[in-house]
């Protein structure tokens, strides 16, 4: 579907989109873990027609020397070439970048994994947790869907069993990963004055500006990205904060 | 050439048994054509995206449409340590042997200057990963409405000791004496389009492999063309 930038202004304006949506209604949100049996946690989010699958490898390494009693953290996104006709293969992409560092700096900013518990020896051996991101199909904001895969991965995630300082990736122990905050990322759209949540890939390349907002179960912020040409208004910022505090609170119940 | 015996394979299966397979088409909404083919802890997911305009235009043929097809692995999909994302030279020789594989059955002659793109993506692994990516791709361009004269099913058969065994998993690849053949076969036509293999070899074992392999495929076109006919039906 091709839509009409004017016309989808005047639509949001009277309270309603082409799909029947409201502005700030999502699309229905499925998640299901252990999707994967090559990754130590897995989870694939289906969000209306777009599919994301998060997996977790664990790894051991040396800590890094500035600080030599935790584990790491690392989160990657790969925008597959197979997920849209837009993507290309090679390298990562700008976007690809932004959307794996607004899900990582929301998940490490939250302090969501206990760093300090994934030590094993001082300044020795330390557990590093990979989660890697894929868009199966793009249609429309990966960057909610992807936060929620990889919290979903995280969560499903158990630690391989250590013999001696090697990961034996045949034995998964049971026990969990060190979570300690649920940080859940929600996209606000702007286009012309009008404020819109979870667009469609149609919707999404009309938006004039967004603002990813990460927040924690209180409701705390603990990660902001503004993306996209226009500016926003500290009166609309208010707004888009209470919208994306609302939506997190639904989202982190489906987890 | 050897002395031991395979007495059992580790999941009970029988020398000939395929591991349970799973087929889907039209997974992928923006693709124009798309599947999941899983064989065991193998999945596959085939996109196709194409004809379109070729890119830089010194790689058009004005003759014929050209086919690509990009092999992936997930970076959480190895069976050990993260696979770093952004291939190797292991996934650039199989995207061209899948390819060759797929072409027998393809016609791209009214699309000159024009490419196909097939894009194979694996959410996990178990051995089995090329022949997983054919059987899936080829259900992915019949789903793109692409004129082909059949499907291409594959499957890697091969020896273990002194045992010839249907698809083998990663502790049976990896076994000190394996040898691994992934064979792709045209069903109609009996053509073996892919043929690789890595260990050792009697010429009659080959062609008993070989004819396990005929029978093993035999089920997978079938599931296939199950999955194809399903989608059409699903949207009537």
């Amino acid at each position: 579907m091709i839509i009409d930038k004017r016309k989808f202004i005047d639509v949001l304006a009277k309270g309603i989109r082409f799909d029947g949506r409201k502005p700030d209604e999502f699309r229905k949100v499925k998640i299901e873990y252990g999707v994967t049996r090559s990754a130590e946690g897995s989870a694939r989010v289906t969000l209306g027609e777009t599919i994301v699958i998060a997996g977790v490898k664990m790894e051991v390494s040396k800590p890094y020397p500035d600080t030599p009693d935790q584990g790491g953290l690392m989160v990657g996104a790969e925008l597959l070439p197979l997920a849209s006709p837009e993507y290309e293969s090679g390298p990562p992409g700008d976007w690809a970048v932004e959307v794996a560092r607004v899900v990582d700096r929301g998940i490490r900013e939250s302090h969501s994994i206990d760093v300090k518990k994934l030590l094993i020896r001082k300044a020795e051996l330390a557990w590093t947790v990979i989660a890697d991101m894929c868009v199966i199909n793009d249609a429309g904001n990966i960057l909610d869907a992807a936060s929620i895969a990889v919290l979903a991965a995280m969560r499903d995630t158990k630690f391989p069993k250590l013999v001696g300082d090697v990961v034996d990736y045949k034995t998964i122990t049971k026990e969990k990963l060190p979570i300690k905050e649920t940080p859940v990322a929600v996209t606000v759209y702007k286009i012309g004055k009008e404020l819109f949540v979870d667009p469609t890939n149609e919707e999404e390349g009309l938006a004039d500006a967004r603002l990813t907002i990460t927040t924690i179960e209180d409701g705390t912020l603990c990660s902001l990205q503004k993306g996209g040409e226009s500016p926003l208004s500290v009166d609309e910022i208010d707004k888009m904060i209470d919208i994306a505090v609302k939506h997190a609170k639904v989202l982190r119940k489906s987890l | 050439m050897t002395t031991t015996t395979y007495k059992k394979r580790e999941d009970g299966r029988k020398f000939n048994e395929l591991r349970p397979v799973e087929a889907e088409v039209g997974i992928i909404k923006r693709a124009d054509g798309s599947a999941r083919f899983k064989i065991g802890k193998t999945e596959a997911l085939a996109a196709v995206y194409g004809p379109r305009e070729l890119v830089p235009r010194f790689m058009q043929n004005p003759k014929r449409g050209i086919l690509r097809v990009h092999y992936n692995m997930m970076p959480f999909s190895g069976s050990g340590n993260r696979v770093k994302p952004g291939g190797n030279r292991r996934s650039k020789e199989l995207g061209v042997v899948i390819r060759d594989s797929l072409m027998p059955v393809i016609n791209l002659n009214e699309f000159p200057n024009a490419v196909v793109d097939i894009f194979i993506e694996f959410p996990q692994t178990d051995a089995g990963t090329r022949c997983a990516a054919i059987t899936a791709a080829a259900m992915a361009l019949a789903d793109a409405g692409l004129l082909m004269t059949d499907l291409v099913s594959s499957v890697a058969v091969g020896r273990i000791a002194d045992k010839i065994v249907v698809d083998l998993d990663y502790s049976e690849d990896s076994h000190e004496e394996g040898t691994d053949i992934p064979i792709a076969i045209i069903p109609s036509t009996g053509e073996i389009s892919l043929l690789q293999m890595d260990g050792f070899m009697t010429k009659k074992q080959l062609f008993e492999a070989i004819n396990e392999a005929k029978e093993a495929v035999k089920h997978l076109n079938a599931v296939q063309m199950k999955a194809l006919k399903n989608k059409y039906k699903a949207e009537e």
